[in-house]
């Protein structure tokens, strides 16, 4: 029964997050919410390869913007396509962008792997700084259109799809965590060599984590340039992007599909309200002190505190 | 005899200009025990590496029931059938017990059952190594020959018809090592063939139907315990002139 609770939480969401486009008329409420999701996307997406894997990556900046720039080119190419063509395009652009950089980097283990990953994106970076049809080092306006069918903005528009693109993600999350891959994924995350003597085929389930992983960030990407009217390479390939994809699963818990869930939950809700009642500037104070606190405090995050809890409690009613 | 499992021709294993194994051959019955001992360095565990796979050799073949394996991943040859156990045991340490068995049974075995039969049988194999009634516990936890019984446990569920046993006693016990040793006589009596690397030879002799002597990566002698002991080129590698 458990799967059916599960769907029918996602349809139950789905449908809340509807309503809420008919009946909110506050356009922060829903430029908040879309932060929010946005950065449970990305935590998710971190998440399939950083924790379930244990291959800590620096680079998920680089596939978030290269799934905005997705975006941008298609946006140029196609003369202003509707926003669906680029959520379709880009993860498939950046899931290849993954399977290869996967394919080259997956040899390096550990602090190597996550190195390598940063200077992807710097790589990436470098690339969109030169190359003036989408906009080079001066960044690219994109204009909203004015009228979007159903919705009575196009904020609300966009946060109905970054809501399915989190549904969406929250569905493969759980898929590769409770399925067989996932088991083999955590065999990898354990020990490699032993998982590869165990039959685990590593090399193939790793270039699946990474494929789904640069997918998933360009999910993430693809309505960004929509949300903020102006890309530019430098703000949009930000370290700090990376870190907050980073800091979100080391918050929840990095051994379930929840923990990515809880952890964007918890932290993008305190950096939207500090936002907005004290400054945005501490945003990444605030993601710094959280993070802290939970390394040195809870470092399995708040999913394995309870965890931890629930099992003491069962132990001591046994 | 039984017919050859496996059958390791002129293998060769430089690492840099090391030659770790030069031109080593081994062959082996189905079901057979095989005792593999020499001095430290002398490419013992190079050479299960090489026939798991988790080193590439350089020259020489691996062929496996009649198949050249001597290309394949760690984690082919695993589902064929070849598996090892490591000298330092490596547990899947965020799993229970039991899910440390579930690995090889679902990826080496190719188990496609549910999850329930699964675990019976994963159960069947922890109570032969006698860790039965901890299946839940976190296996990052374990003592010692704990460590050394889920190793052995889960390498026998992922049904092997070669098991590469690795210094499987190293550091337990006088008890504990007839205790392993009796797994692994169980293991055999199931119909699997072993390579067993020791160094207790007290063991090694209890155990072994023939025995291998390397000594800086070549083989000195091929033979029965009683032989083995006997021969005058082991004792030299062992005690020198």
């Amino acid at each position: 029964m458990k799967l059916n609770r599960f769907w029918v939480g996602i349809v139950v969401v789905f449908l809340a997050g509807l309503a809420f486009t008919k009946i909110a008329d506050n356009e922060f409420y829903f430029y908040a919410i879309y932060a929010v999701l946005q950065l449970m996307v990305m935590g998710i997406a971190w998440n399939i390869l950083g924790g379930f894997t244990g291959y800590v990556n620096f680079g998920a900046g680089g596939f978030f913007a290269a799934g905005a720039y997705t975006t941008v080119f298609l946006h140029k190419a196609l003369d202003g396509p509707p926003l669906l063509v680029a959520v379709v395009v880009a993860p498939i652009v950046c899931g290849l962008i993954g399977l290869g950089i996967g394919y080259l980097t997956l040899r390096l283990r550990g602090v190597y792997f996550a190195i390598a990953t940063l200077a992807v994106a710097i790589i990436l970076e470098t690339l969109v700084i030169n190359w003036e049809y989408v906009g080079g080092a001066g960044g690219y306006y994109f204009l909203i259109p004015e009228e979007i069918p159903f919705f009575d903005s196009y904020v609300e528009w966009l946060f109905t799809v970054i809501l399915v693109i989190t549904l969406f993600a929250i569905v493969v999350s759980r898929y590769l965590n409770s399925s067989r891959i996932g088991q083999g994924l955590a065999a990898i995350r354990d020990d490699e060599l032993a998982a590869e003597c165990m039959g685990v085929p590593t090399l193939k389930l790793k270039l699946i984590s990474t494929t789904v992983m640069g997918a998933l960030m360009g999910m993430a990407g693809a309505p960004f340039p929509y949300f903020i009217t102006f890309v530019e390479p430098v703000s949009t390939f930000s370290l700090l992007i990376a870190v907050n994809a980073i800091a979100v699963p080391m918050i929840g818990g990095t051994m379930t599909w929840v923990g990515p869930v809880v952890g964007a939950i918890v932290l993008g809700s305190i950096q939207e309200i500090v936002t907005v009642s004290i400054s945005s500037e501490l945003n990444m104070l605030i993601v710094g002190v959280v993070l802290v606190g939970f390394i040195t405090l809870a470092p399995q995050g708040i999913t394995g505190v309870y965890r931890d809890f629930r099992d003491k409690r069962r132990r001591r009613n046994e | 005899m039984s017919e050859e499992i496996l059958s390791v021709k002129d293998l060769t294993k430089r690492f840099g200009g090391f030659t770790a194994l030069d031109a080593v051959n081994v062959s082996l019955s189905g079901r057979e025990r095989l005792g593999l001992i020499g001095p430290n360095g002398s490419g013992k565990t190079t050479l299960i590496n090489c026939i798991s796979g988790a080193l590439v050799n350089e020259q020489g073949s691996v062929i496996f029931r009649g198949q050249e394996v001597t290309g394949l991943k760690a984690s082919k040859r695993a589902r064929l059938g070849i598996i090892r156990s490591f000298q330092i045991p490596r547990p899947f340490r965020s799993m229970s017990i039991i899910e440390n068995l579930l690995i090889p049974m679902e990826y080496a075995a190719s188990e496609r059952k549910e999850h329930g039969q699964l675990r019976d049988q994963a159960m069947e194999f922890l109570e032969l190594v006698g860790l039965n009634d901890r299946a839940d516990e976190n296996s990052s936890n374990l003592t010692q020959i704990d460590l050394r019984r889920l190793e052995l446990a889960r390498a026998l569920s992922a049904k092997p018809s070669l098991l590469l046993s690795d210094e499987s006693m190293a550091g337990l016990s006088s008890s504990e090592v007839d205790e392993i040793l009796d797994i692994l006589l169980a293991l055999n009596e199931r119909g699997v063939a072993v390579i067993m690397i020791e160094h207790i030879m007290r063991a090694v002799m209890k155990f072994s139907e023939r025995i291998v002597v390397l000594d800086a990566g070549k083989k000195i002698a091929d033979g029965s315990p009683d032989e083995i002991v006997n021969n005058p080129d082991v004792e030299r590698a062992y005690l020198g002139e």
